[in-house]
């Protein structure tokens, strides 16, 4: 079932396609590489989105990135939305797709956020057999994102390193590190994110996102927002820099959803992604 | 997890009990990020109803949808299907009783934006057939193109945009939606065609069409349908 053949994404820097950029990227897109996408963006009929990333699909290899599939999620996975994705990933035939290691789904609708979850053997469980799922339909390999997170859980017994690694080994899936979500999570819940990325199944890491932040000054103990809403913070490329001599070069993503710049602002970060990953 | 899900929705409710407690404020960042994300969601598929109501009062209406209508998946750009009906019973915006109709004009544009595309019927097509067979075709619209009749001037409301120096004639007004690249437009139909443009969209055949509506011109009428891309093929199964 799972492809050792695909192509993969390069060792080298992308970016969140806006369709706003698509005019720049086509003319001139420097040292972007390769461009990630939203799934739930492009399950229309037709129009613009469709024909943009036909475009692009020739051009640049491409990262389908679920944001809406709640894997972490009490209930079976939606099976309309999981057809929408394989619908997606076939007439496309992206290099890569990922999801989160979250839920946004319960009986009552969608609720466009990426919600924690404990990490316990029963969340294990399902978690799994939701992925095994998703790969079954797919027919490809995906990769698990690690969640910004604000809060935890009195009914976890694992950490969350423990219950990714778990994951992988129990699926076979790869991991989606993000590297702005492990500094938002360690600032968040007190903890240190060099010794996160040591504990991180690093051997398992198809790809790494980098993406702005902002703090919310009112709050004490410190409360970091994962906002993608300005440049990535310098402390997040130090952690970068480590993470790499962990995980060797990989497929590095700049995210920026809100308040997205001029192309050459991107441009920029991906440039820099460029130099740490060549450092 | 539903009542992390009720927790969730209802501000000022106790947080989960199994968050932590050390962690327990931090709660609210979700409640925000759903509220927030939602409302970004509904203000980026009604701007005209937004700009009609201003800015805070939009953040109030929606985050009284939102909480009464979830997504029903997560294709965002489907959101707000609701919002019509919706405003038709919300007390507060009772004295613009033309906002359920821009609500359900706006939606339109939006389900246009994202309809298949479709290669538009070539005039010569229509302009080759005898009389006889002419009045006996139907005409097979666009996945983009939509109709929308409202007694109220929506178009004139939603070219205005909120902008108060424009007075809008408070008249009927019928909306033909096209999309003849990826951009929908906008087209006022005139008063007297808008029955016969109404009748076309709802499959008669031309014929048909015309003779019940004696006051329109047809021709006129095949003209903007023809020139903007509505439609798409013939139907004459009718005549077969």
């Amino acid at each position: 079932m799972l492809d050792t053949l695909r192509k993969t994404l390069p060792n080298q820097a992308g970016i969140g396609f806006k369709s706003q950029h698509f005019q720049d990227l086509l003319d001139d897109p420097g040292p972007v590489a390769w461009l990630e996408i939203h799934a739930e963006n492009y399950m229309g009929d037709g129009g613009r989105p469709l024909a943009q990333l036909r475009e692009l699909r020739a051009r640049f290899p491409i990262s389908v990135h679920g944001v809406g599939l709640s894997i972490g999620g009490e209930n079976p996975l939606d099976r309309d939305h999981l057809a929408r994705l394989k619908h997606l990933c076939t007439w496309l035939e992206p290099e890569s797709f990922s999801e989160h290691l979250a839920w946004s789904t319960h009986d009552t609708g969608y609720l466009n956020d990426l919600l924690p979850l404990p990490y316990n053997e029963e969340t294990l469980t399902r978690v799994a057999s939701h992925i095994d799922q998703v790969q079954e339909t797919l027919g490809r390999r995906m990769l698990l994102e690690n969640p910004s997170s604000y809060l935890s859980f009195d009914s976890s017994t694992l950490s969350e390193t423990e219950f990714l690694k778990e994951l992988t080994s129990r699926t076979g899936c790869g991991l989606l590190l993000d590297v702005n979500n492990v500094f938002i999570s360690a600032a968040n819940l007190e903890t240190e994110p060099q010794a996160y990325i040591d504990a991180f199944p690093t051997d398992s890491v198809g790809e790494i996102h980098l993406g702005g932040h902002d703090e919310d000054e009112a709050s004490t103990p410190r409360l970091l927002i994962d906002s993608h809403a300005k440049p990535v913070a310098d402390p997040v490329w130090d952690l970068l820099s480590y993470t790499l001599t962990q995980t060797g070069p990989a497929p590095l993503l700049i995210e920026w959803d809100t308040d997205v710049p001029p192309f050459a602002v991107l441009r920029n970060e991906a440039a820099r992604a460029e130099v740490a990953l060549t450092a | 997890m539903t009542s992390f899900v009720s927790a969730l929705l209802h501000p000022g409710s106790a947080p989960p009990s199994d968050i932590s407690a050390a962690t327990r404020d931090r709660f609210d960042v979700y409640r925000n990020n759903v509220a927030v994300s939602l409302t970004e969601a509904l203000e980026t598929a009604f701007p005209v109803v937004r700009s009609l109501v201003g800015d805070t009062f939009f953040k109030a209406m929606a985050g009284v949808f939102l909480r009464c209508h979830l997504p029903g998946d997560p294709r965002l750009a489907l959101y707000g299907r609701e919002m019509p009906a919706f405003l038709e019973t919300f007390a507060p915006a009772k004295d613009l009783p033309y906002l359920p109709d821009i609500a359900r004009l706006e939606q339109a544009l939006r389900e246009s934006y994202h309809a298949a595309d479709a290669v538009p019927l070539d005039p010569a097509k229509l302009m080759a057939l005898t009389e006889e067979d002419l009045l006996e075709t139907s005409l097979i619209f666009a996945p983009a193109t939509r109709l929308r009749r409202s007694k109220w001037p929506i178009h004139s409301i939603c070219k205005a945009r909120g902008d108060t120096t424009l007075k809008p004639q408070m008249t009927a007004e019928t909306v033909l939606i096209t999309r003849p690249g990826y951009d929908p437009r906008m087209t006022l139909i005139a008063p007297k065609n808008a029955g016969l443009v109404d009748a076309l969209y709802r499959g008669q055949p031309l014929g048909q069409a015309a003779s019940t509506h004696p006051e329109a011109d047809l021709s006129d009428v095949l003209g903007i349908l023809l020139g903007q891309g509505a439609v798409t093929i013939l139907d004459r199964k009718a005549n077969e």
